[in-house]
């Protein structure tokens, strides 16, 4: 608001310049270039004003806790610098859920890419009720991560052979008892098993993402490829998929964040054990069961770190292209 | 886009604002109020809470009562609730808590008024077991009223799959345990011993420890600074070990209630659980003594691993008269016997008539045991014995142990989960 009467106040503190005629001539002029910028201001200033207090203001205050000592709600807390980010990885709890994190999300991102690529290059060849299937495969995004961990919990049940129930009950019924498994419950790559879940529920956005990207690059560009004497295998190799960078990179990041903050899904399958346990579900447990606001917020922060990783790259990206087509 | 949304949500937040502020505003105006906040928002819990408030109404005709109960996760959204209340100076007239350690940080960060007086005033330093008022006085001062008693250590047993396997009775010591699950492994097809998801588990250490140590070795565990690298301690840890041996691999995917009713199905031969289990088998329509007996679990005979459900008085609870009227209401003979009957529980005091809880042969029997003065031992697991980080500790250390099965490291890191309190 005070920025409006800024360009009057200017010519106040420059005497030398201020001859009476002058005045209302600039004063008119700053008022019309303000009218150009002003309005719009007005109107994004409580979103900016919001997100400066709820987002960037909470992401400070959560440093300043991270790098205190305060590990009790009580106690005033004093700066101790980076301490509580080395001690993390002293214990044994902390690189076990940052390992089981990484194996959630290489298996996730990956079988999610992989998964929502193949639908979308299957439905982009064209099969007879394309519509049916785009709405069967997108169906499982509607579903809350909660409900998929209650069913996925009873499916990906790990009991032996003798008293299998779920996936377990399939295989033995089908006589594959050498796939009868422990799923989730397994000592080392059991957070693999975790990520099938995620992997169903996502795979159909993934593809939606996919088959945009596919009709996107226009015809004319297959045919001339097709009459130079391309495969239709080559027209996708070295045609469409090149031109689909964009779609996977946002694919990744969509997926990236999303999996290093998983944890519904984990709480609907597991519970709080330390088998499952990721940065997200510990960060919960000191925070609201230990009450230790210094250690949950040095866990939120290498959170906000990771997921950073993922999204600053893609925002540079973005500012750049946009800045490279003349936006 | 953005922008609309958050002045949308901004809108919100003004009309939540003014409307707390009413709120606020109508409350103390009144006065004639009491708010009572509790888990209690299901079962049996539910029916004993809204007995006792219709109780409370009927003797407080001018009272208000507000039940400020939060469902979900067996305390743990309540209690999320509940220190955001109790951080910004709202707190309710009274709120519940286990008794015990599991309060000390309520304790120490001054959210709590002692309630010695009351003790005095009530006379219940005579009505409860001495050494129930000693194991949750916390720096010479009571903070809480401990309205009903459930027992960890019970060990829950399939009389067919004991037949079949040839063990004629529950064993009555550790020794005598193993012998029986090796029976069991050998002569059937049942599950030796069930147990659940990873908290069942430590569940189990807390009675394997009793058993092991008895009360007093038990009890010195959570003296402050107490070694845990004991012979006693490693040779505790090494049945612990041995016993895991005979449990369903599937466990980590199960939580107590699949555990217990494996035993009530025949699916299992034992599992040691909380006596809340009793009242599960009465859901499943499930027979004692014919689909399931009990026994106090090996080594534990004559002790009560006790927890407790209890309510506090918070300093500057906004209608401190009328929550006191529900502390005596609580703490009283006529409270408890209303409230424990349907709970599924016990009354802490040892008045009780027995007549009210003939209905159960379970409680009616651990009744009786609890009135004959046994031993008791705070369970560590339900927050008697141990903070909420000391607690933390250990189930991370369990956790671990399930993970890589060193029994060395889980003792290595129990003894610094103890040293660092």
């Amino acid at each position: 608001m005070s920025n409006s009467h800024n360009p009057s106040g200017v010519a106040h503190r420059d005497p030398g310049r201020t001859t009476a005629p002058a005045r209302p001539n600039r004063f008119r002029r700053a008022l019309n270039r303000a009218r150009t910028w002003l309005p719009g201001l007005l109107l994004v200033s409580p979103s900016i004003l919001l997100i400066g207090v709820f987002v960037y203001g909470m992401i400070g205050w959560n440093t300043r806790l991270a790098l205190s000592d305060k590990h009790a709600p009580v106690q005033d807390g004093d700066f101790v610098g980076l301490v509580n980010f080395v001690a993390l990885w002293q214990e044994a709890r902390w690189p076990a859920a940052v390992g089981n994190a990484i194996v959630f999300t290489v298996v996730f991102v990956g079988g999610a890419l992989f998964m929502g690529w193949l639908l979308g290059l299957l439905l982009d060849k064209g099969v007879r009720g394309e519509a049916v299937f785009r709405t069967l495969f997108l169906a499982p995004m509607a579903v809350s991560f909660i409900a998929t961990g209650v069913v996925w919990r009873w499916l990906m049940n790990p009991a032996p052979a003798e008293r299998a129930t779920g996936l377990n009950a399939l295989f033995v019924h089908f006589n594959l008892d050498f796939l009868v498994n422990d799923w989730w419950t397994a000592p080392d790559l059991g957070m693999a098993a975790m990520a099938l879940p995620a992997i169903w529920q996502l795979a159909g956005y993934i593809m939606a993402l996919f088959l945009a990207g596919f009709r996107g690059v226009p015809e004319d560009l297959r045919e001339a490829a097709r009459v130079d004497g391309c495969s239709e295998w080559g027209v996708y190799r070295h045609v469409v998929m090149p031109q689909l960078r964009p779609v996977l990179l946002s694919a990744i990041i969509i997926l990236g964040h999303m999996s290093l903050k998983v944890f519904d899904l984990i709480i609907a399958i597991a519970g709080q054990q330390i088998i499952a346990d990721v940065p997200a579900v510990y960060m919960w447990a000191m925070v609201f069961e230990v009450r230790d606001p210094a250690k949950g917020a040095t866990i939120a922060s290498y959170l906000l770190f990771a997921v950073a990783v993922f999204v600053i790259p893609y925002l540079v990206w973005t500012v750049r292209k946009e800045r490279s087509e003349g936006r | 886009m953005r922008a609309r949304r958050w002045s949308v949500a901004a809108g919100a937040l003004g009309l939540v604002l003014m409307a707390s502020a009413c709120g606020d505003g109508g409350d103390g105006g009144g006065g004639e109020q009491v708010e009572v906040f509790s888990w209690w928002t299901g079962g049996g819990e539910e029916a004993g809470l809204n007995a006792l408030i219709e109780q409370y109404e009927e003797d407080n005709p001018d009272v208000e009562f507000v039940n400020a109960a939060v469902a979900g996760g067996s305390g743990t959204n309540a209690q999320a609730v509940l220190e955001g209340r109790l951080q910004s100076q709202d707190p309710p007239d009274s709120f519940q808590g286990h008794a015990g350690a599991e309060l000390q940080d309520y304790i120490e960060a001054g959210y709590l008024a002692p309630l010695d007086d009351f003790f005095d005033e009530q006379g219940l330093h005579d009505a409860l077991p001495d050494q129930l008022v000693e194991q949750i006085t916390y720096d010479g001062s009571v903070y809480s009223v401990p309205v009903n008693i459930h027992r960890s250590n019970v060990m829950w047993s399939n009389p067919t799959v004991l037949e079949e396997a040839g063990v004629d009775a529950p064993p009555e010591t550790l020794d005598e345990l193993l012998e029986a699950l090796e029976a069991v492994s050998e002569e059937t097809d049942a599950i030796p011993m069930a147990v659940g998801a990873q908290w069942t588990v430590s569940h189990l250490l807390e009675s394997v420890l009793l058993g092991s140590l008895g009360p007093e070795g038990y009890n010195e565990l959570w003296e402050p600074g107490a070694s845990w690298d004991t012979p006693e301690v490693a040779d505790a840890l090494g049945t612990f070990e041995e016993i895991m041996e005979y449990t369903q691999e599937e466990s980590a995917a199960e939580d107590w209630q699949e555990a217990a009713r494996r035993v009530s199905d025949g699916e299992a031969a034992f599992n040691i659980m909380g006596d809340w289990a009793a009242g599960y088998f009465d859901e499943l329509g499930a027979l004692p003594g014919e689909d399931y007996d009990w026994s106090a679990s090996p080594g534990t005979d004559g002790t009560y691993m006790w927890l407790s459900d209890s309510f506090t008085l918070p300093e500057g609870a906004p209608n401190e008269e009328a929550a006191m009227t529900w502390l005596e209401l609580v703490a009283s003979q006529e409270g408890q016997d209303t409230f424990n009957p349907l709970k599924g529980s016990i009354p802490a005091r040892e008045d009780a008539d027995p007549a009210r809880y003939a209905d159960s042969p379970y409680l009616e029997s651990t009744l009786e045991e609890w009135q004959s003065g046994p031993e008791l031992a705070g369970s560590f697991w339900h927050g008697v014995t141990v903070g909420n980080r000391w607690k933390n500790d250990i189930d991370t250390a369990v956790g671990l142990y399930l993970g890589d099965g060193d029994t060395e490291a889980l003792n290595a890191a129990l003894n610094e989960a103890a040293q660092s309190e």
